[in-house]
């Protein structure tokens, strides 16, 4: 996997993204490893999004000092976009196209196979008649199980999501997270956002909180 | 290749099942048809006017599609989907003008026929090789012009009406080239078919130009937050 001299995936250092004169990200610094299942939290408007966003290529770097997978982002935002599998509040779903085919659309661009797409309809339970509906008629969670499961058939090594539990029952809760120790037991690293409370205390994954823009706890 | 005909096949697809062309685009065209039928009403004066108004219809319908195409990539954030896949932005605009250029196609040759029946034009064996290959190169140039236009107002609110206002002038050069080959192409006692060739040339180099133009600048035009 590609990583930065400093051995991270994502390195941050005093980062600050500012989208419209706001600085959403007020200098945020963390390091995230490979294979490594971080949780962002905080409340509404914390910069955890943004933070995603930055990661992702797709929101600027206006200060500080940023890189994601070996790559600056000051200066290379797009080689970043093409490493990085990303699924924001909008699940990024073709709502014309069934599951099937809004997954094989991905798998198209990626190279992946026929068998790979159902292999990953099955993982997220995308099957029988499901897996043939438009997504314009599926529920809020089965369109969000389509998005990730889109993401997976990427094979990128480092998944960034904005709040994947959002409108997914406890089962498919459970499933995410089980695809996300598999995920991470086979070097992808994952950062998600979330308003998860976890009890488990073996389940619980590093957690980086954020405030104002800033990374105020980060418990391993 | 492979992802240039992905985005075009997926674009198409959506449409097909959206039937936008069907139920907005084509109703407008030929209505805009019929009503210059009306207003004008003069046999003489639609068979001269007919190639302007048969790509005049056109180049309004090209903004609705191109509309379309760029509103299903930001309807549910699939454009970020897209941004963040391994896929070349030069091939998304490839197989994004592929598509549109696919739907035009069957457009202008719907508008054709109609212009056939509303304004009576005739058309020679000369006339019909030369009609075809104006289709095929001013089509490709509103599918290169609207979706590079269509790149630049994606992300913009109001973009509905920004696009009009950025395209078209743009377009007008096409508009003119496209109908006086078409007109040479109808038989026209005023422009001989040669003259219709060297108008269709214009098209091509048109279409080459602002494809090229489109590829290269597709990346920066669908940049994030930039």
């Amino acid at each position: 996997m590609p990583v930065g001299s400093s051995g991270s995936v994502i390195h941050l250092r005093d980062a600050v993204v500012a989208p419209a004169g706001f600085p959403a990200l007020a200098g945020a610094t963390l390091d995230v490893g490979a294979g490594e299942l971080v949780a962002l939290r905080g409340a509404n408007g914390a910069g955890k999004t943004t933070l995603l966003r930055l990661c992702a290529g797709l929101a600027p770097l206006a200060r500080g000092a940023a890189s994601v997978l070996g790559v600056d982002l000051a200066g290379n935002r797009a080689t970043v976009r093409r490493s990085v599998g990303f699924v924001g509040h909008r699940n990024g779903l073709y709502g014309e196209l069934t599951a099937r085919e809004n997954i094989a659309f991905v798998a198209t661009l990626v190279g992946a196979t026929h068998d790979e797409v159902e292999v990953v309809l099955d993982g997220f339970g995308l099957v029988g008649r499901l897996a043939d509906t438009r997504a314009s008629a599926l529920s809020a969670g089965q369109r969000r199980r389509t998005a990730l499961a889109s993401l997976a058939i990427r094979r990128a090594r480092l998944w960034l999501l904005d709040e994947p539990h959002a409108a997914l029952d406890v089962d498919s809760r459970q499933q995410l997270d089980r695809v996300f120790r598999e995920a991470t037991a086979s070097g992808v690293t994952v950062v998600y956002t979330t308003h998860e409370r976890y009890t488990d205390s073996q389940r619980m994954p590093r957690t980086i909180t954020l405030d104002a823009g800033r990374v105020v706890h980060d418990h391993a | 290749m492979r992802n240039v005909f992905a985005v075009a096949r997926k674009d198409v697809l959506i449409e097909w099942r959206a039937r936008l062309l069907l139920v907005r685009v084509l109703p407008f065209a030929l209505l805009v048809l019929v009503l210059f039928a009306v207003a004008l009403d003069s046999e003489a004066l639609l068979t001269r006017a007919a190639a302007g108004l048969v790509w005049l219809a056109a180049m309004f319908a090209t903004l609705l599609v191109v509309q379309r195409c760029f509103d299903i990539e930001t309807a549910d954030g699939a454009l970020d989907m897209l941004l963040t896949s391994v896929v070349e932005p030069s091939r998304v605009f490839f197989g994004k003008v592929l598509a549109v250029a696919a739907q035009l196609l069957v457009l202008v040759v719907v508008l054709l026929g109609g212009a056939v029946v509303l304004y009576g034009v005739r058309i020679d064996a000369a006339g019909l090789v030369l009609l075809v290959t104006t289709v095929v190169t001013a089509v490709i140039g509103l599918a290169s012009v609207g979706t590079l236009y269509g790149a630049v107002v994606a992300q913009l609110t109001g973009r509905d009406s920004l696009l009009p206002l950025l395209a078209m002038p743009v377009l007008a050069p096409l508009l003119i080239g496209a109908s006086r080959a078409t007109e040479s192409a109808f038989g026209s006692q005023t422009i001989d078919l040669a003259t219709g060739w060297a108008w269709t040339s214009l098209l091509a180099v048109f279409g080459v130009v602002f494809a090229a133009a489109g590829a290269a600048s597709f990346a920066t035009l669908t940049e994030p937050d930039a």
